[in-house]
């Protein structure tokens, strides 16, 4: 077990490897109730988060789900994460867990009239499900999921219990998240892994979800980016709607925009053995240009994958840079994001028909 | 097996007359996770006692092997470098690291299993 914002996770159930290749090759069920959930309603909803996130909320139609970000004046990440539109004035709000008490203070902080905003983190509970074969693997008693779209939700049953089945993830996969009560959820989490052990299910733990998350290339707020990484930085200027009207670090962002940003998370690759760890130097023709803030080594491709922050506007695919690791250079190469492309429908939310 | 010893640092030594096997203990590869790679000496190198002579990495870090005993390494695990998760799977069988021909006397501070499991039960809380 290790603590990851307050909360006990078990780094994994079984192997780390077993259960990274579950994900990609059947499917793993994780338990992500640490992720903050924040419920928030009112006639005045969704000018209020438009006002405190970067993307664009208008067009969300009720059932669908965005990634945003959530940024300070001065355009830094106070924090990355999912909103669910439920119906025209209430939303579910998907908060990291190391960030949940920061963010709620900052949006407790802009509350306006006709707004709650709720901490409905203990009482009801999130578990992922996530593989190319989650899909066909869901538990008797579960509701027909085929017409949800990726970042689509709704009401429905998993092993017939009730709760809210969402088409999204963090893993690059097909999958769902499952909100359900917490009274309920253990009635769940078995009826899955029972039902779907025979085709080769597995719980998987915090090892398999940073690799999962780290092959997708999809950010963990802390490593890859924190208040001080502006969302053009991070790679996620797409999630920024300057276009939309007035947001908390909109001005910050026009000038970043413009400008151009300093710095850029590139993905690149080790040979097997050298892993990159978090906060190691990047450096190029013999001159430190950056860091690493996630690496790992993929079971799956067979070779370590990492991200880094380097203080140069890019490098080319293919370009060779060095990488410390254990106190050591190790030859580097630049490639495409994401490193691996599982079977995930598509990695932008649909807007409202 | 009851001639095994173990030391502080979680490694384990077998003895047939001169001749030392060197491996980690289950509770390391345990504490490491899945293992992903080694970094091994070459045979023939002399190793002194607790010097560094390689590395084990897991997902979640990376750890520096320490010699046991002296002496002059006459043979290196080769199926690790394909199958580093032997070391997972069968860490006091097929996840042996290394033999050594020892160079004067086993060390008197080597533990038994008993003791060896004070020590790890110290370590884990």
């Amino acid at each position: 077990m290790v603590d990851f914002g307050g909360w006990e996770l078990p780094q994994q159930y079984t192997s780390i490897r077993d259960e990274h290749l579950a994900v990609r090759k059947v499917a793993g069920l994780f338990d992500i109730s640490h992720m903050g959930r924040l419920v928030v309603e009112g006639a005045g909803a969704e000018a209020y988060l438009q006002h405190l996130m970067t993307n664009d909320l208008a067009p969300l139609g009720a059932g669908h789900a965005i990634y945003t970000l959530m940024c300070k004046e001065d355009g830094g990440a106070i924090d990355d994460l999912v909103i669910y539109r439920e119906t025209e004035d209430r939303f579910l709000v998907v908060v990291n867990a190391s960030n949940r008490e920061k963010d709620t203070a900052w949006m407790r902080k802009h509350l306006g009239q006709g707004v709650t905003l709720e901490d409905h983190t203990p009482d009801l509970s999130l578990i992922a499900f996530q593989g190319p074969k989650a899909h066909e693997l869901l538990p008797r008693g579960s509701s027909e999921t085929e017409d949800i779209p990726y970042f689509g939700f709704r009401p429905g049953k998993v092993a017939g219990v009730s709760g809210l089945i969402s088409r999204t993830g963090y893993t690059g996969e097909d999958g769902f998240e499952l909100f359900i009560d917490s009274k309920d959820v253990v009635k769940v989490w078995d009826a899955i892994l029972d039902e779907g052990k025979s085709a080769g299910v597995l719980p998987a733990g915090l090892g398999a979800r940073d690799a999962t998350r780290l092959e997708a290339a999809l950010r963990l707020y802390g490593n890859d980016m924190d208040e001080t990484v502006n969302p053009y930085e991070a790679g996620l200027g797409w999630t920024v709607k300057l276009g939309k009207g007035e947001f908390v670090g909109r001005d910050a962002l026009v000038a970043v925009k413009e400008q151009g940003a300093k710095r850029t998370l590139i993905g690149f690759k080790t040979e097997p053995g050298n892993i990159p760890r978090h906060g190691a130097a990047v450096s190029h023709a013999g001159r430190r240009v950056g860091v690493v803030t996630s690496g790992t080594h993929s079971f799956f491709l067979g070779y370590p994958v990492a991200l880094a922050m380097i203080e140069v506007p890019s490098f080319p695919v293919g370009e060779k840079i060095a990488v410390e690791v254990r106190g050591r250079e190790a030859q580097a190469e630049v490639v495409n994001l994401p490193f691996y492309r599982g079977s995930a429908r598509s990695v932008v939310a649909p807007a409202k028909s | 097996m009851a001639d095994r010893r173990y030391t502080k640092t979680h490694e384990w030594v077998t003895v047939d007359g001169k001749t030392v096997t060197v491996g980690i203990t289950d509770f390391a590869q345990a504490q490491l996770g899945d293992v992903v790679f080694l970094e091994l000496p070459s045979p023939g190198r002399k190793l002194a006692m607790r010097e560094t002579f390689g590395v084990v990495e897991s997902v979640k870090a990376a750890s520096d092997l320490y010699a046991p005993v002296a002496g002059r390494i006459s043979a290196v695990n080769d199926k690790l470098t394909t199958k580093p998760e032997l070391i997972n799977s069968d860490p006091y069988g097929e996840g042996w690291i290394l033999k050594l021909e020892l160079a004067g006397e086993l060390p008197s501070d080597l533990l038994d299993e008993s003791e060896y499991k004070k020590v790890t039960e110290g370590a884990s809380h």
